[in-house]
């Protein structure tokens, strides 16, 4: 995979169409557990984020990723806006110079980015978080030399699977603690969403 | 849903607008922005102070602008924390070139978009500090926080280490002060009533007519327990008791107390609250400096009220004693 400015342009709007079609779905996951916003401010940032990089134009992935990471920011708010704008700030500070992102280094930006957020979330692996989807997918990335849109969409699939067993230990959910068992987390899903774009972009490209 | 109000969108926009005429010569707008801050900020030589959260809790937290108090203010949307953008722009007002310190209350928004603001302030060159407010008693995590929430004793916060940052104190003097507060001040708090938030139209929570709900949170969130009400009296010594159980005041300690109403609640009811708890520490053989009864950290129209006692030492005193002109906290 290489992910260039067109490439990662193409996936954060289908990022943002994907926000758009599940922004109830999102705000149900938040309703029993957080305040039940979770979808309308990742509809509103992800629309904020589409709207940016239509008027903008880009020589360099890093910087299309800041104004991701700067955007979710200023527009998400709550906790989800600093945790997603970490995370793409942390890609973005890691790719920084890159036109064409090879899959190792994407690897070991993802891999910041997992750090990024669980510093600033204080959270770890197995809280059931969306750092539990992030890593994952940083790690397939590091470990499988070649991965393909099939693998990066299975390696996802089975982190949201496993996620939705796990007892939430970090984050508002914590207050409600068995009771998240079976639940999915907004996060974790929202997550999910933006790596399956990334799969559907990819895809779209093997293909033509 | 009866308020007044214009768009219930815009009630932040308006109340910033609205405050800052109401102080023309003590406050202005950052442009652009729900930044309110001294009319003289920032003011050169002076660590700044700056603090903030969801609006919905006036006059927290720009009623607590002004000499001797807060630099600067970050006005987030009703019970949402300002993103960090908006944090930064209220860091940047507020540096006179000592350092920023930052009063943020323990709700996961608060602690997350302030950290990320005072990082990218970092990167910009200024020195930023900070210390987090987590006073509630009431519970140890709660739907809004991973360990105890920042209640009403945070304006006491902003009261003693902003009288440290204009006695001219180097941006640690600051945090060692303000921590200290932290490490002796406790509250807790209860409801009658819930409060509406306009976008949302229609009231948090329901309590019945005969219902009250002990160590409720600011943003309505869940409390200890719902029982039926009480009186003023056994009211004033569950929270008394609550917040000693989990702090020892010795007998002959001096402390600080503060009764605080959280939005309807009206002032008669306040001091029969008071009545109550300066007669428990009076038996207990506990001094108190100094009350203040009123609203200082309020949810919306809430009724109800909360009880901070803050153990003092000599210079917790002379800082507590200090003037502030602050419109919503005059000393």
């Amino acid at each position: 995979m290489r992910l260039d400015v067109n490439k990662t342009i193409q996936w954060m709007q289908l990022t943002n169409e994907k926000m758009q079609a599940n922004k109830d779905y999102l705000t149900t996951l938040d309703q029993p557990i957080g305040d039940g916003d979770h979808g309308i401010n990742m509809a509103r940032g992800f629309q904020e984020v589409a709207s940016k990089l239509n008027e903008s134009t880009y020589t360099n992935v890093s910087d299309v990723l800041k104004d991701v990471a700067m955007t979710l920011m200023s527009k998400v708010g709550g906790a989800s806006g600093p945790l997603f704008g970490t995370a793409f700030l942390k890609l973005s500070t890691k790719l920084k110079g890159e036109e064409s992102v090879k899959q190792d280094i994407f690897g070991t930006a993802l891999t910041e980015a997992v750090n990024g957020l669980k510093q600033r979330g204080k959270a770890e692996e197995g809280e059931k978080t969306m750092v539990d989807m992030w890593a994952p997918i940083a790690q397939l990335f590091l470990e499988d030399s070649n991965v393909t849109a099939d693998t990066l969409l299975s390696t996802a699939d089975s982190a949201l699977t496993k996620i939705k067993e796990m007892t939430a230990t970090k984050g508002r959910a914590a207050y409600f603690k068995d009771k998240t068992v079976g639940h999915q987390d907004p996060g974790a899903a929202s997550t999910y969403l933006i790596f399956e774009a990334l799969a559907e972009v990819w895809k779209g490209d093997s293909e033509r | 849903m009866k308020k007044i109000i214009n768009d219930p969108n815009e009630v932040v926009q308006d109340m910033v607008q609205g405050l800052v005429a109401a102080y023309p010569t003590k406050l202005k707008v950052v442009p652009d922005t729900l930044v309110i801050a001294r009319q003289d900020a920032p003011v050169q030589g002076k660590v700044g102070l700056v603090s903030g959260g969801g609006s919905g809790h006036e006059p927290a937290h720009a009623g607590y602008i002004g000499k001797g108090m807060l630099d600067c203010a970050v006005a987030g949307e009703v019970f949402t924390s300002p993103t960090p953008d908006q944090v930064l722009e209220g860091i940047k007002a507020a540096d006179g070139g000592e350092g920023v310190f930052l009063v943020i209350k323990n709700y996961t928004g608060d602690v997350l978009n302030f950290e990320m603001a005072a990082e990218l302030a970092e990167a910009e060159g200024i020195q930023v500090e900070k210390v987090i407010v987590n006073d509630d008693v009431a519970v140890e995590d709660s739907s809004f926080t991973t360990g105890r929430r920042g209640i009403a004793g945070t304006v006491l916060v902003h009261k003693i280490a902003g009288a440290m940052a204009e006695n001219g104190a180097s941006l640690q003097e600051v945090k060692r002060v303000a921590e200290k507060v932290v490490a002796n001040i406790r509250s807790m708090g209860m409801a009658l009533t819930s409060g509406t938030v306009p976008a949302a139209g229609k009231p948090s929570f329901q309590l019945e007519e005969n219902e009250m709900e002990i160590g409720i949170g600011i943003h309505g969130e869940p409390g200890i327990e719902r029982k039926p009400i009480a009186s003023a009296d056994d009211i004033a010594t569950e929270l008394v008791e609550r917040i000693m159980n989990d702090m020892e005041i010795p007998k002959e300690s001096e402390v600080a107390v503060m009764i605080n109403g959280l939005g309807a609640t009206p002032e008669m009811e306040l001091f029969i609250v008071n009545q109550k708890v300066q007669s428990i520490l009076k038996d207990r053989g506990i001094y108190v400096f100094q009350t203040f009864v009123g609203e200082f950290m309020t949810s919306l129209e809430m009724a109800g009220c909360s009880v901070t006692l803050l153990k003092l030492d000599d210079e917790l005193k002379s800082l507590l004693g200090a003037p502030s002109e602050a419109p919503a906290f005059r000393i």
